[in-house]
């Protein structure tokens, strides 16, 4: 019900209008280590035996560092930040990235929800791609409410984006 | 020239002083009148205690519904009302209103303040946009709010006498905490733990705003007004640089030490009692030493804001167990001495019990069975580690390592105990503690500050202690043997602050949204009503037109909402485990109302 009573009112008072949700999240390809759907857009792998893929893995600990303080454990909400694991049922990838880069404001008459620009932030923004893994994941129920007890392996790649990224920083 | 100004100066000064005492005085006095509740926690001594006795254990079970209030606000609504004389005056959360409402004329609204803020304060609050209260002193009513300000306002109109920024919130810093009036100048702390902030408790003029004082929790001696010489730890002078040799670099300037919580106050030795908060970032590795004075109890003098004592309780924390919560004053009896006492509740899961002159520990034991960080803290005086916690390695999340799960620490990083303040009966000479019942998976890993940007480096996941489905108790504590006397079990953390009454009865509020009524001597639940919101507020009494009347405020949120809205889970169970765990979003939803309750009339 809290829940609830603060999706409706993001949903109401917000402006933003998200036009499509992020289509099917089955993986098709994967490039060193991350992996994509049939648009593009990246996505997770859950192998039969539970095993996620780096970035769900990596996206689950960003998440509970930086995003769980206001949107609550494994995305299910609070009682003054939506459910990101529904969220993301109606943001496409670049929605997303858009509101965790630049922030949004639902200012109503009985409370007020904002979120910050984290842009600036590398502790996420060098991890915008792993915490929309995590949530899509999230969102269909391909990972559950704990810490995926078993990972692929961080990839090179993975390495060298995050010194890249955090380094220059 | 010089020298007339300064005789000037001292002359002005010297009546400045009398009549600051006196007023200092007339609140200490209006503290005393059960009748009203006029400073945050109803005493200097936060106590939490009144004498009122008409609602007793007999006939609690009759309690009725007065009158309620609705605050216009959805968000967590912490602390209390305050009542001065006739006048009552109710806070909220951001946006921070104010309301005077007349006890005598059917709780109309004589004046309401409501401050023009800019929203993006909102996100640089870590959990809530929560407010724990206004104070009151010489016909003021003093507020912090969210984006710092701290501002005066004339509790017969409302209107602004002055306005004081106390903090930068684009750094981080924010308002949280309730200011305290001592004689002529009014102190307030500072948050921002989670962002970096070098935090602080500062003192400014009651008449003008002026700031007269500011000690920083962490930096150098002059900043932290510590005298190397006169400020002791443990029975030993500090020494230089007790601050700075305990930080690698310059990481004191982003360390944390917020102080957030509750302070109290003993008038005959001018003491002024509060704690710091935890070291930023939650990432120990990234912070090698002890990183004083964070997760510290001080003892200052309340004129100059030197430092009389300190206690590192957590020294290195590894588990953010904040040290903010407030410090008891009581005179009683240890091994047939009159001591005056210190008692706190720490977030580390350890009652503490200090000798408040001195700041010799006396106590110093769990308030929950289920702590296992620690095995104890060291009480031998000639030990090298005299004071400390001793930390086991397993549960060390320094010594395990960044990108180490550390599982199953006890308490979890809310602590067995937040900042909902306990009560103490001098009746009963018992002190009641709503606690929390949680145990938490940590990790730490590297993270890089940006100013005005959440510092944390830790993930975590908390949940009941292991073959547990409450994840809360109310417990009597014996502050002088360290001892639980009786605890009753709650579905859910307690969150509200107690109140303790001469009428032998405690009152606390439930997350579910009940003000429940328990005997003082047993724990015996006598009475129970379901308020609308959950309830994170502290519980009031007062009298008018010669009836005793319990008030609190509902409003679910603040840590509790995020942690527990959507239920928590249990690893050790694997999915699915809902049950004992259920979500609080199934018993309650937001709104921020005071509900008043009295004895039916006769």
């Amino acid at each position: 019900m809290i829940r609830f009573v603060v999706v409706a009112m993001a949903v109401v008072t917000s402006g933003i209008a998200f036009a499509d949700g992020p289509g099917d999240p089955t993986a098709v390809k994967s490039e060193d280590g991350k992996y994509f759907d049939k648009d593009g857009d990246p996505t997770f792998k859950v192998a039969p035996d539970g095993t996620v893929d780096w970035y769900t893995y990596s996206g689950y600990r960003r998440y509970h560092s930086d995003c769980h303080v206001c949107h609550g454990p494994d995305g299910e909400g609070s009682t003054y930040a939506p459910a990101l694991k529904n969220s993301v049922k109606n943001m496409n990838y670049g929605d997303f990235l858009a509101v965790v880069a630049s922030g949004r404001k639902n200012v109503g008459t009985a409370q007020d929800n904002v979120m910050p620009a984290f842009g600036d932030n590398p502790n996420v923004a060098c991890y915008m791609d792993d915490l929309y893994i995590y949530l899509r994941a999230r969102s269909v129920d391909a990972v559950g409410r704990v810490r995926p007890a078993k990972h692929e392996d961080k990839p090179p790649a993975a390495q060298q984006a995050e010194d890249s990224c955090m380094g220059k920083r | 020239m010089r020298k007339l100004l300064a005789a000037t100066c001292l002359g002005a000064m010297a009546t400045f002083a009398v009549s600051a005492a006196n007023a200092n005085d007339a609140l200490d006095k209006m503290s005393q009148d059960p009748k009203g509740w006029v400073m945050p926690a109803g005493d200097y001594a936060n106590t939490r205690y009144s004498k009122l006795n008409q609602i007793t254990a007999a006939n609690v079970g009759k309690l009725q519904v007065a009158w309620t209030f609705s605050t216009g606000v959805l968000r967590g609504h912490e602390g209390g009302p305050l009542i001065v004389g006739n006048m009552m005056y109710v806070h909220t959360p951001f946006p921070n209103k104010v309301y005077a409402l007349d006890l005598n004329d059917e709780n109309k609204i004589v004046w309401k303040y409501e401050p023009k803020q800019d929203p993006n304060v909102i996100p640089v609050m870590c959990c809530d946009t929560v407010n724990r209260g206004v104070a009151y002193g010489d016909g003021m009513i003093f507020l912090h709010q969210a984006d710092t300000t701290l501002v005066a306002l004339d509790a017969k109109t409302g209107k602004v006498a002055w306005q004081a920024k106390n903090g930068d919130p684009s750094k981080g810093s924010t308002g949280t905490s309730a200011p305290l009036v001592i004689k002529d100048k009014v102190l307030i702390g500072i948050s921002g733990g989670e962002f970096g902030v070098q935090c602080h408790v500062t003192a400014y003029d009651m008449k003008t705003g002026k700031q007269a004082w500011r000690a920083f929790s962490e930096g150098p001696d002059d900043q932290i007004m510590f005298d190397p010489e006169k400020t002791m730890a443990l029975g030993k002078p500090v020494g230089k640089d007790s601050s700075l040799k305990t930080w690698q670099g310059d990481q004191w300037k982003i360390g944390g030490g917020c102080t957030w919580g509750w302070m109290s106050y003993d008038p005959a030795l001018n003491m002024v009692y509060y704690g710091s908060g935890n070291p930023s970032t939650w990432n120990p590795k990234q912070r090698p030493g002890d990183n004083k004075w964070s997760m510290t109890i001080f003892a200052r003098d309340a004129d100059t804001g030197m430092a009389k004592w300190v206690y590192q309780m957590t020294p290195h924390d590894e588990w953010d167990y904040d040290g903010v919560n407030e410090m008891i004053l009581s005179d009683q009896q240890i091994g047939g001495a009159a001591r005056k006492l210190l008692t706190h509740f720490d977030r580390n899961g350890l009652g503490y019990t200090l000798d408040r002159v001195s700041g010799e520990l006396l106590v110093a034991d769990k308030f929950d069975p289920k702590v296992n960080w620690t095995s104890g803290v060291d009480m031998d005086k000639n030990s090298p580690t005299y004071g400390r916690p001793k930390v086991l390695d397993q549960y060390s999340t320094d010594k395990q390592g960044e990108d180490h799960n550390n599982k199953g620490i006890c308490p979890a990083a809310l602590g067995t105990k937040d900042e909902q303040p306990a009560a103490y009966s001098p009746d009963t000479q018992l002190f009641y503690v709503p606690t929390n019942h949680v145990c938490m998976d940590y990790e730490p890993f590297k993270v890089s500050y940006t100013a005005g940007q959440p510092y944390v480096g830790a993930t975590l996941s908390m949940y009941p202690p292991p073959g547990e489905t409450h994840m809360g108790n109310f417990i009597a504590w014996d502050g002088k043997t360290g001892k639980i006397v009786w605890s009753n079990k709650e579905q859910f953390s307690v969150w509200s602050g107690a109140l303790a009454t001469a009428g032998g009865v405690v009152f606390y509020g439930t997350l579910e949204g009940y003000l429940k009524a328990v005997d003082a001597k047993t724990g015996k639940e006598l009475y129970k009503f379901k308020t609308p919101s959950g309830i994170i507020g502290n519980v009031t009494t007062y009298e008018n037109g010669g009836r005793q009347y319990v008030a609190v405020l509902s409003g679910v949120g603040g840590w509790a909402g995020i942690g527990l809205a959507a239920g928590l889970t249990d690893p050790t169970a694997g999915l699915g485990a809902v049950g004992g765990y259920a979500a609080l979003s199934n018993y309650t939803a937001l709104g921020g109302t005071l509900t008043v309750f009295a004895l039916p009339q006769q």
